[in-house]
């Protein structure tokens, strides 16, 4: 069989301890044999980390933040694109889903296919509409509310008890066991992403994660679940088991059904200890930054989410994942010359020097 | 204390000892006794029958009841969820 030779473009290439997904997914590709094409890695900052990962990128270019717009997205993208060739691209960050949404249909005219979902279902996906999800009861979703104020939010603390869930809009959780904490998780979460707070009952159990591809017609096209071994001070999953749950799996393709998912995804399902009920707690609109792990179980969501993008079927049967597959994240330390850091300061970009620009 | 065999199935057991249950990611690790009885339980033996294997099976220490140290091992078994 003829091996992939699309070019993919993935965002999200900073890797702190609290990594976007996109060295993740880009290492996924690189992990896949029939994939024999390139990828570009897009980042904001001339020292995310992916940029300096040796044999992981062929290329690589700064985008605007997406404060700067839309437009300056779609010009940076048109160059790199001209410049690179693209005929994929990946996002990986909450933030610019809508804004690379947007710009979808003109990028696919000018080649450069997504595989992402309509904005309808990014919307009935956020944290501010999830209970509405859970509405007809199929899904199980923890009752929670948007609050615009900390006034608003002491309230809801009298009406859930203590401890509660405490979440900004694009990232982050707290666990608040008082008024007190929560108001200072509610200005920090305000400060960094902006209104509105979400705020959550908290139910207590054990969380797990599911990693999946939607293919846009209701039908889950691939799902790996995993469970956080460890976790950073921020709460971040530093090692990670794959697992094998019927209902984890029965849940996400309840979730893909009912929000006729496209592309990747993420859903954080809570199950209660006591009950041994399950919760789903939260759905990212992306995969996830242990990503890489489906690649090393032997279900590689990434590559699958490329051949999605190009209209290619999907390998039949699909290969099982080994649960018990682990990862460990590792913080080393990457040596470079100058010379990357130069041209990204310099030109904005990473020219390929692994294969030829076509 | 009713068994849940079907969970106990799932079970990955090691000849170490190590136990992996892959529906919640959880490990643990049993001593070569503790193993065997995973293993008779597996296999759906009644914790009767447990008891008297192991009694056949493992030199036991004076003083020792079989029948309780299954007893003792299916309340661990209770707190991993594997016995309702």
């Amino acid at each position: 069989m003829d091996k992939l030779q699309a070019t993919v473009a993935v965002t999200g290439m900073n890797a702190t301890d609290n990594p976007a997904p996109g060295v993740a997914v880009a290492r996924s590709l690189r992990h896949e044999p029939g994939f024999a094409g390139r990828v570009i890695g897009l980042g904001y900052d001339t020292l995310d980390p992916g940029f300096y990962a040796e044999g992981l990128l062929d290329g690589g270019a700064i985008l605007p933040y997406p404060s700067a717009g839309r437009e300056a997205l779609r010009d940076r993208l048109h160059r790199v694109r001209a410049e690179m060739g693209i005929d994929v691209l990946l996002p990986t960050l909450d933030s610019e889903l809508r804004a690379v949404l947007a710009l979808a249909p003109e990028l696919e005219q000018s080649g450069t296919r997504t595989f992402l979902p309509t904005l309808d279902s990014l919307e009935r996906a956020s944290k501010t509409h999830l209970p509405k999800l859970g509405e007809d009861g199929r899904i199980a979703i923890p009752p929670s509310e948007p609050v615009l104020s900390a006034e608003a939010m002491g309230k809801l603390g009298g009406k859930y008890g203590y401890p509660l869930l405490v979440k900004g809009v694009y990232y982050g959780a707290t666990i608040a066991h008082n008024e007190s904490d929560a108001t200072a998780a509610f200005h920090r979460y305000a400060a960094q992403w902006g209104l509105p707070i979400i705020v959550q009952k908290y139910i207590p159990g054990e969380e797990y994660n599911v990693a999946a591809l939607g293919d846009g017609k209701g039908n889950m096209a691939g799902a790996v679940a995993m469970r956080k071994t460890m976790l950073t001070d921020k709460g971040k999953g530093w090692c990670g088991v794959a697992i094998e749950n019927d209902k984890l799996t029965e849940i996400t393709e309840r979730v893909i059904g009912a929000l006729a998912w496209r592309g990747p995804l993420e859903v954080e399902i809570l199950r209660d200890t006591q009950s041994d009920d399950y919760h789903v707690i939260e759905i990212n609109p992306r995969f996830p930054a242990w990503i890489y792990l489906s690649a090393g179980a032997g279900l590689n969501l990434p590559y699958l989410a490329v051949l999605l993008a190009l209209g290619l079927p999907l390998p039949h049967p699909l290969p099982r994942y080994r649960a018990g597959t682990m990862f460990v994240r590792i913080a080393i330390d990457q040596i470079s010359d100058l010379a990357t850091y130069e041209q990204l300061s310099t030109t904005g970009t990473l020219r390929p020097s692994r294969k030829e620009v076509r | 204390m009713a068994i849940q065999a079907a969970r106990l199935r799932e079970l990955a057991l090691s000849d170490s000892g190590f136990v992996f249950d892959p529906m919640t990611g959880h490990t643990f690790t049993v001593n070569p006794s503790g193993l065997q009885i995973l293993r008779w339980l597996k296999d759906g033996a009644e914790p009767e029958e447990v008891a008297q294997r192991l009694a056949n099976e493992f030199e036991l220490e004076p003083g020792e009841d079989p029948a309780r140290d299954v007893q003792d091992f299916l309340m661990q078994l209770h707190e991993c969820g594997f016995v309702k």
